[in-house]
């Protein structure tokens, strides 16, 4: 009888759904830190007082670290290639959220230059010839 | 220099260095075991201080009226294209012709949305 294993192996099917379903909740918390630290450093003075009650500055940072730490994680266990069209989804959230949040002018310019960075980040992660 | 050229430049450093940090964190997390210590390896470390640093640079470049988050945040994309190089400095990764494609649709991309500013 064999000694359980210790280590998951890289193909495991269920770490590489962990590692996918991580990497997504990565994307729309990626999108909601980079909202909160725009919020933020748009209030941004450099004053000791004004830095320690910039509230959306803090949790967008923090949600930024937070992000980082599950980024690795998901890294350890995951293909790199299998998992940057994901990671693109974070353009897609943080553009719509702009133009619906922020306010900024929707055009035809921005939408197709996302679509066609999207698609690129899909293209070079693919999985093809050596 | 126009405030919105300012701030391309501040986000253009930003995805050199950021890029760097993330294949320092690909480095690093080679390292890490079941002990939570394992986090605290040099090169996750670095890789660590280097993502910090370039959202620095980032958060300068994205604050002010002018600044749109919705032309800056798609210029961050840059960063793939550095990813390669360290990929290939690092990694020894092989640069493929798909690679190649998708870093120039990744660059189409970023001048389109600069076009929309």
């Amino acid at each position: 009888m064999t000694t359980a294993t210790t280590a998951i192996p890289q193909s495991d099917p269920r770490a590489r759904r962990n590692s996918f379903l991580l990497v997504f909740s990565c994307t729309i918390l990626g999108a909601a830190a980079q909202l909160l630290i725009k919020t933020g450093m748009d209030h941004f003075s450099p004053h000791l007082l004004a830095l320690v009650t910039n509230i959306p500055l803090i949790a967008g940072y923090s949600l930024y670290g937070i992000n980082t730490l599950m980024m690795v994680l998901a890294l350890k266990n995951g293909e790199m290639s299998l998992l940057y069209p994901i990671i693109a989804l974070t353009y897609v959230w943080t553009t719509l959220a702009s133009y619906t949040l922020l306010g900024e002018p929707s055009n035809v310019y921005k939408n197709v230059g996302i679509a066609t960075i999207v698609l690129g980040v899909a293209v070079m992660g693919r999985r093809g010839d050596k | 220099m126009s405030p919105l050229l300012k701030s391309m430049l501040l986000v253009f450093a930003a995805s050199v260095i950021g890029s760097l940090g993330m294949a320092f964190l690909k480095m690093g997390s080679a390292h890490l075991t079941r002990s939570p210590w394992s986090f605290l390896n040099r090169k996750l470390l670095f890789g660590i201080a280097l993502f910090l640093g370039s959202s620095v640079f980032y958060a300068w470049g994205i604050k002010g009226k002018d600044a749109q988050l919705s032309v800056l945040y798609p210029m961050v994309a840059m960063g793939y294209v550095w990813g390669l190089l360290w990929a290939k400095l690092f990694f020894d990764e092989a640069l493929t012709k798909q690679k190649f494609m998708g870093l120039g649709l990744i660059l189409l991309g970023v001048c389109f949305v600069g076009l929309g500013s």
